[in-house]
């Protein structure tokens, strides 16, 4: 019993991380029809950014995340600006390599500026080093953290998207973009808009990773991002509770895999699960299935 | 008369043996050595496998980003078998079962999953090689898990290639201009109206993705047979991507486009040995530009065929003649 909450806890701080990229690409996906494979090297830029501000510039772990969210706010908006929006009128195929190569681009560029080896983020101090125990479960202080600031963004999101103009252009444009133009919304500030978010939660991923694992290399984004955008399907490509939702789930099925002891086949787990939930139920466990028009 | 007689046929089939002999010829002189012997067999298998994904993707607008998990398979069956016993049969019967297992694979998973459109159907089939990898990573005892397959012994050499090469672009080439080819055009422009016109979609669909594995599993096949050495990470997402940027660089849907893309990725990977450290960032940046500055593919959907020769043999003759 004590086993299997001690895997729930581990599963909920995973499943943050994986429900914070997967936002990302929930939202790109949801407004312009692209599965923005570099999101999950902005997750990697996002702990490098931490790392140095941490480990080189000194600053306390708060600074670092909000510099690594600037940072990769500015670098989702200016690849949206540069690489996607000169094809936004070409074919998905075009646009989903163009998006494989600025995902290169950056994990290679990344492995000749800071090298391919593993890097350690500092030693922790103050709170951060701290456990706390009830009974035989250990739950750490970076994991009360990672799951804390990823409930805080997501409540923020929910409130920027639900309550704001931004919001509501956003989720104009992802409904119908035509329609959204002619009634005088700016489609390309909102596009735009929506990396700079996405982007922001990515960073912010990639920094609590560090912290929790405590080791970066610059191709860490690979596997994480695709697991992410599995979790992103598996709660309906699109919608935003629902990549809270599958962020979680595939989080909890990684943990619970490892923990029954096949921890070399929890990847393919997942993958297995995407298929099966393909399958099932094409449009995700939130989404509904809509037939095309003819 | 001109009818009973047609020359295109018999043009191309000189102009094919003609290559064959000029190749072996260089090659048994040693004008082309193992360097670049080695970049021609990449060529070959590149074209094998742009050609075959072609059919999938560009031909029949199934968007798979997992070819490298069929040519995964193909490699093992026929690494394990010639490491039993090396002998030309057994390569043979290894390529063969290989690209059998590999179609009988695209079968078990073409069959549900077909049913995705567009975007799912590339994360399905992603998620499916990167399974069959894990899996070879995983069979420790058979496979050597992730430290991989070494010392497979070469059978693969020029004429087999030339053969196994040509042999798969003529099938593909006629498949597609079979009344099926033309079902699966008409399925990748408009597939409720294909459906609408009596096209059996499902068993197209099925039917392109399994002849697209089959021939992944040869050229894996051949890269074992060559390359003496196989591993899981060799046939990962990397590979996949490699494959679909030489259809989509030649054009969707033109089997030439994909021979050139294949040829001019093999020469400039070449090329950038070299610059091993920048390599990666020159082959992302290149990726970029060419998808914003030509996104429809160097031949856009036409082919090239024999008479682009016969074009440009009445150029020269016209500046001749203005002399």
């Amino acid at each position: 019993m004590e086993q299997l909450l001690q895997q729930i806890i581990n599963g909920i701080s995973l499943g943050s991380i994986y429900a914070l990229i997967a936002l990302g690409y929930t939202m790109v996906y949801g407004i312009i029809k692209l599965i923005n494979f570099a999101h999950c090297d902005i997750y990697m830029i996002g702990a490098y950014v931490g790392y140095v501000c941490m480990a080189k510039l000194g600053l306390g772990f708060v600074p670092s995340l909000f510099a690594s969210m600037l940072v990769c706010t500015l670098l989702g908006v200016v690849i949206e600006k540069i690489a996607y929006k000169p094809l936004r009128n070409a074919t998905r195929i075009a646009a989903l390599i163009t998006a494989i190569g600025v995902s290169l681009f950056l994990e290679y560029t990344t492995m000749f500026f800071a090298t391919p080896n593993v890097r350690t983020y500092p030693p922790m101090t103050g709170f951060m080093t701290r456990t706390f125990k009830f009974g035989g479960i250990v739950i750490s202080s970076q994991q009360i953290l990672i799951v804390l600031i990823t409930v805080i963004l997501m409540v923020l999101l929910q409130l920027i998207v639900k309550k704001t103009r931004i919001g509501k252009a956003m989720r104009a444009v992802s409904l119908d973009k035509d329609a959204a133009e002619l009634m005088g919304i700016n489609v390309d500030s909102t596009i735009s808009f929506t990396f700079a978010l996405g982007s922001a939660l990515a960073g912010a991923a990639g920094i609590l990773v560090g912290v929790y694992y405590n080791s970066i290399n610059p191709l860490m984004g690979v596997l994480p991002g695709l697991k992410a955008f599995v979790a992103a399907v598996f709660g309906g490509i699109g919608i935003i509770p629902g990549a809270m939702l599958g962020g979680y789930v595939i989080g909890f099925i990684e943990v619970m895999v490892s923990g029954l002891g096949y921890s070399m086949y929890r990847d393919a787990v997942v993958f297995a699960i995407l298929i099966l939930i393909l399958i099932v139920r094409p449009a995700g466990l939130l989404g509904k299935n809509t037939g095309e028009k003819v | 008369m001109k009818r009973l007689l047609n020359v295109r046929p018999v043009k191309g089939l000189i102009l094919l043996i003609f290559t064959y002999i000029i190749i072996q010829l260089l090659i048994s002189v040693n004008l082309i050595n193992d360097y670049l012997q080695a970049t021609l067999t990449t060529i070959c298998i590149n074209i094998i496998l742009a050609v075959s994904l072609n059919l999938v993707t560009g031909v029949t607008g199934q968007f798979s980003l997992g070819h490298a998990g069929f040519m995964s398979i193909g490699a093992y069956t026929c690494a394990l078998l010639l490491l039993k016993s090396p002998t030309v049969p057994t390569f043979l019967l290894g390529t063969l079962l290989g690209a059998l297992l590999a179609s009988l694979v695209g079968f078990l998973v073409g069959l549900p999953t077909l049913r995705l459109r567009g975007d799912y159907l590339a994360i399905a089939t992603l998620g499916m090689a990167e399974i069959i990898k894990i899996i070879f990573i995983n069979l420790d005892e058979v496979t050597n898990g992730p430290r991989g397959l070494s010392g497979i012994p070469r059978f693969v050499n020029w004429t087999w290639l030339f053969i196994f090469t040509v042999g798969i672009v003529l099938l593909i080439r006629n498949f597609l201009r079979s009344s099926h080819g033309r079902a699966c055009i008409a399925i990748r422009e408009d597939e409720i109206a294909a459906e609408t016109m009596g096209i059996n979609t499902t068993w197209y669909k099925v039917l392109a993705f399994v002849i697209g594995a089959f021939c992944a599993g040869i050229a894996g096949a051949l890269y074992a047979s060559y390359f003496y050495f196989i591993k899981p990470d060799l046939f990962g997402f990397l590979r996949s991507v490699d494959i679909l940027v030489m259809v989509v660089l030649g054009g969707l849907g033109s089997i030439s486009g994909s021979i050139l893309a294949a040829i001019l990725l093999a020469i400039i990977s070449t090329l950038l040995q070299s610059f091993a450290e920048v390599r990666m960032i020159l082959y992302a940046l290149s990726l970029i530009v060419i998808m914003i500055f030509r996104p429809q593919g160097l031949m856009g959907t036409r082919e090239a065929s024999l008479s682009v020769f016969t074009r440009l043999g009445r150029l020269f003759a016209v500046e001749k003649g203005e002399k």
